[in-house]
């Protein structure tokens, strides 16, 4: 054992980086790119169907991906105006 | 008449050590006592030329050549010290379209009859320069640093070698080897650094060499030397030279670069120990 080690924590930020690059790596195998054109295409469509009932800012759309594991998840987020006073 | 073996050597990235790797691979060949050229694809940043030291007896480029205005023989410029060894140097215009697909088509199956190695230094990025540059090769190093872009834009580059080459597209599989170049034992061994078998895992591709970080390969482009001729005995070199054993065939195992322990760090694992 060096005397170094015996001083502070050992880095684990190698394993973090390994962990990472594993999951990134699966989906982007899977997906050849594929990815921007899927979410930016459900943000049109989602926005479309909810446009029908109330006034929204597209602006105010947040669209979330996060990959971790074999599970890809989309979160949306919209944000509606202000209900009105009756 | 020989009939070469064409490596292209690759990463997606720039700045991982693609040209020090080509000019170490071909000088380590040379001096085995084969036929070598070493053809820079890097058209408009052209280096190989510098690294190789003969960047002020550069006539013609590998752009003449595709567009005919000289041929083959005239382009190469033949080593100051291996006088087996020919760079074939890109050229400076900054024209992105100067090379045709049929015109490198011609330059390397010309290239084949008369050398034993033709190794192909890819441009970073995953444009035509570096399509063109892997698209006739038979084998593949790629070239990675111990660190998540480098691998991540390696395993890009996988992706390409598999789907747009001549090989891939003739329904055959290119056969891969994987450099890992800056390597820091220390920083691997405390966790900080991915390892080589981080990598390999991550990858699937065999390990072909692992260069660890060192100061000679700056010492060694300063002067326009190749590391495998500028100190045969810095462990960047060695780790050249093993890589190169390997790509004749030798089956021998990969030595990972040792941290060179200075008297205090002996001292002080005597101690700890």
């Amino acid at each position: 054992m060096n005397l170094l080690s015996l001083f502070g924590k050992r880095g684990a930020s190698a394993s973090v980086a390994k962990n990472r690059l594993q999951i990134l790596l699966a989906h982007e195998r899977a997906d050849n790119g594929s990815d921007a054109a899927l979410i930016s295409s459900l943000r049109e469509d989602i926005l479309a169907v909810v446009a029908k009932r109330v006034d929204i800012d597209p602006d105010s759309v947040k669209l979330e991906m996060d990959r971790s594991g074999d599970v890809t998840t989309l979160g949306i987020d919209i944000e509606l105006p202000a209900a009105r006073a009756s | 008449m020989s009939n070469a073996t064409v490596v292209v050597v690759t990463s997606g990235k720039g700045g991982v050590g693609k040209t020090t790797t080509t000019a170490a691979i071909a000088s380590a060949l040379a001096k085995e006592g084969y036929q070598v050229c070493a053809i820079d694809f890097d058209v408009g940043l052209r280096n190989l030329d510098l690294i190789m030291g003969a960047e002020r007896r550069v006539v013609f480029d590998l752009v003449n050549v595709v567009r005919g205005e000289a041929s083959i023989k005239q382009a190469l410029v033949r080593d100051k010290k291996l006088n087996n060894l020919y760079l074939l140097p890109a050229s400076q215009t900054r024209d992105k379209d100067a090379l045709t697909e049929e015109g490198v088509a011609s330059v390397i199956s010309e290239l084949r009859m008369y050398f034993d190695w033709v190794i192909c230094d890819s441009p970073a990025g995953i444009e035509r320069g570096a399509t063109l540059a892997m698209r006739h090769a038979d084998e593949a190093i790629i070239v990675s640093n111990p660190e998540v872009s480098s691998v991540r834009d390696c395993d890009r580059i996988i992706g390409l070698l598999d789907a747009k080459t001549k090989i891939a597209e003739d329904g055959g599989r290119m056969p891969k080897h994987l450099m890992i170049t800056r390597y820091d034992t220390e920083r691997a061994k405390s966790g900080d650094m991915l390892e080589t078998d981080d990598v390999v895992d991550i990858l699937s591709v065999p390990l072909i060499g692992v260069v660890p970080e060192s100061k000679d390969v700056l010492k060694a482009s300063n002067v326009g030397l190749p590391i495998t001729v500028s100190d045969e005995t810095s462990p960047a070199s060695k780790a050249y030279m093993e890589a190169v054993r390997r790509l004749l065939g030798e089956n021998i195992p990969v030595t990972i670069p040792e941290e060179k322990k200075s008297f205090l760090g002996k001292l002080f694992k005597g101690r700890a120990a």
